[in-house]
């Protein structure tokens, strides 16, 4: 599991920096959400990868558990993310209206 | 614990609110009004909180009252007060200066100019590698609203590239952060300040790539070399309080490089000790030199003036690459100088632009401006300010730097270089001062005088500040030397922080 998980992150990483680079908007908007998606699960996975335990400590759940702290950042840090896409976004629109066409500098070459 | 540790962040926050909801109840007079006296508030809790971490103290205060390492905790030490001090005493006079009707020129000045202070508070207070991240991104989305401001093509697409490359600078801060905690099991930096110096050798290698990654992440926020590019654009073309109030955001990002090679990879750490330091240093002297030279080859006021915040970031970081009590002292006695002089050349921009009618800043002849005289003078005395000649503030700073670099392996590299950045200053600002003020055209006949809005009196209250910052150099120093030594022994802080377990 840890090699596929990792491997999806980094694939996930990989598509997400060629979208960034690329001179339109939508494309550089793509990127950096998969950016963050990759950013998320690896946050994930540093709490381990634990299946069927529940992140709390207590008697009878047959001894171990999941971290919880890293869950707790995930969730910040994908409401956070989900913030930055939805300004991006509409800050994408802005430029779009204000410049005329959808690359990132404004102009073709 | 005391509850003055968090006031600091809970004034700009309510304040931010209040304005935020009382946008169609209340007039545009009163929330200006309340925006200053939220400003003021903010100078006299961050002077409280500078008197009370005075006798060496450090105050910890815990969310919930959940003890570190398990909770968040804020952490004021003399480096936290020093850099909020600064920073209330910088927004006061971007604010007033936008009260002339910048701020209605955009929705939300006033409710994001305070969220930005939340930002650039809780940054600086906070003892949590993880609400670190939380309030780069506060005061981040603050800044995105702020530089947009206003409106307008270039604009939109330096703001654009801007909020691009912030974005995948946040993406690697979590990077750092997940590895650090997938090691250590904790963001607490005084927590991780003690496993950092407990690292099994297997560990190493993630463990001095987070590290750098952590370095990276900072060097973007601070403008250093390989990553300044999204600088000059965004500050020349934002609007003059604005790229004034920004005048402290590279400084955050110095300050938590300060923060982590002290605390985090200090001289305690072991083997991950001096993580930092052999790439700090060069890249800093590289970024003064580069920057200057972007000052030199500018081809408009504010342009140059950004290029100018590139090359005093590499000056402040060279004092702290110095890692010396004497390098750190004289970087915190340069910093809050060479904000206040950025933020009174951006001021002082916006009035030489509008003087200047279409010319605007530009490095080109035009018509004699009215009041030149006024602003001229005003002008040489910011540009003995930023070229670091005596006898001001900026003389004093280099002095220090320069005197603290004499017992450093690497000092005459320091030196010669500093010195060389201080004759490239003084060139651009003569060349600049010369093209604004000498060069003039006759002036066509029946064109009409440019109308002048922008206030001169925040400029001058900044540069009055600088003069301050001057005639009490002395006690001043003393209080950056006893920063500087509180920061080399990080062990007061952990025990701060961790109570009785070290």
């Amino acid at each position: 599991m840890e090699a596929l998980l990792a491997s999806l992150i980094g694939l996930l990483t990989a598509c997400g920096v060629y979208l960034a680079l690329r001179g339109r908007t939508f494309p550089v908007v793509l990127g950096l959400t998969l950016l963050s998606y990759a950013v998320n699960l690896f946050l994930f996975a540093m709490g381990r990868l634990t299946i069927g335990r529940p992140p709390v400590i207590g008697a009878g759940l047959g001894g171990g558990y999941a971290d919880p702290v890293p869950q707790a950042l995930v969730l910040t840090a994908i409401v956070i993310g989900f913030a930055m896409t939805a300004f991006v976004i509409m800050l994408a629109l802005k430029a779009r209206a204000e410049m005329g066409n959808d690359h990132v500098d404004g102009e073709y070459e | 614990m005391t509850h003055l540790t968090i006031a600091p962040l809970l004034l700009p926050l309510f304040a931010g609110i209040v304005l935020l909801l009382t946008r169609h109840l209340l007039g545009i007079g009163f929330r200006r009004a309340f925006s200053i006296a939220a400003v003021l508030g903010q100078i006299g809790l961050a002077t409280m909180l500078l008197q009370a971490v005075d006798g060496g103290d450090i105050l910890t205060y815990a969310l919930g009252n959940w003890p570190a390492p398990y909770g968040i905790v804020l952490v004021a030490d003399r480096l936290a007060a020093w850099m909020l001090l600064i920073t209330a005493l910088l927004a006061l006079f971007p604010l007033l200066h936008a009260c002339r009707g910048e701020d209605v020129g955009g929705r939300h000045f006033h409710v994001l100019f305070q969220l930005q202070l939340f930002g650039l508070n809780g940054a600086f207070l906070t003892g949590d590698l993880f609400n670190l991240f939380v309030f780069f991104e506060v005061l981040l989305l603050a800044s995105y609203g702020l530089i947009l401001h206003g409106g307008g093509r270039a604009r939109t697409k330096a703001g654009l590239h801007y909020v691009a490359l912030n974005l995948a600078g946040s993406s690697l801060f979590l990077i750092a952060v997940g590895t650090l905690y997938g090691l250590f099991g904790t963001l607490n930096m005084a927590d991780l300040a003690v496993k950092m110096a407990a690292v099994p050798a297997e560990n190493l290698g993630p463990a001095r790539a987070a590290g750098l990654l952590l370095f990276a992440v900072f060097a973007l926020k601070a403008a250093l070399l390989p990553l300044y590019l999204w600088l000059p654009a965004a500050y020349a073309h934002t609007s003059a309080p604005v790229a004034a109030l920004f005048a402290i955001m590279t400084k955050v990002g110095a300050y938590a490089i300060l923060r982590v090679t002290t605390l985090i990879f200090g001289a305690q750490a072991g083997s991950m000790s001096g993580l930092i330091e052999p790439w700090l240093l060069p890249l800093a002297l590289a970024t003064l030199i580069v920057g200057l030279l972007g000052a030199l080859a500018a081809r408009a006021l504010r342009e140059q003036a950004a290029y100018l915040v590139v090359a005093s970031v590499g000056s402040l970081l060279t004092a702290f690459a110095l890692g010396s009590a004497g390098g750190i002292a004289a970087g915190l006695y340069y910093l809050p100088h060479s904000t206040f002089a950025a933020a009174a050349l951006f001021l002082l921009a916006e009035r030489i632009t509008q003087a200047r009618g279409v010319i605007g800043d530009r490095f080109e002849p035009a018509p004699a401006m009215v009041g030149a005289p006024l602003l001229g003078g005003l002008f040489f005395v910011t540009a003995i300010l930023l070229a670091g000649l005596p006898p001001l503030s900026g003389f004093i700073g280099k002095f220090l730097l320069l005197r603290a670099a004499l017992t450093h392996p690497a000092g005459p590299w320091v030196m010669s270089l500093v010195l060389l950045g201080g004759l490239l200053g003084l060139i651009a600002l003569a060349r600049a001062g010369s093209l604004l003020f000498f060069r003039t055209l006759p002036e066509a006949p029946g064109t009409a005088t440019p109308t002048v809005t922008a206030p001169l009196a925040p400029a001058l209250g900044l540069l009055l500040l600088t003069l301050a910052l001057t005639v009490a150099a002395g006690p001043l120093h003393v209080i950056a030397g006893a920063t500087a030594e509180q920061l080399l022994q990080p062990y007061h802080y952990i025990h701060a922080v961790l109570g009785g377990r070290p």
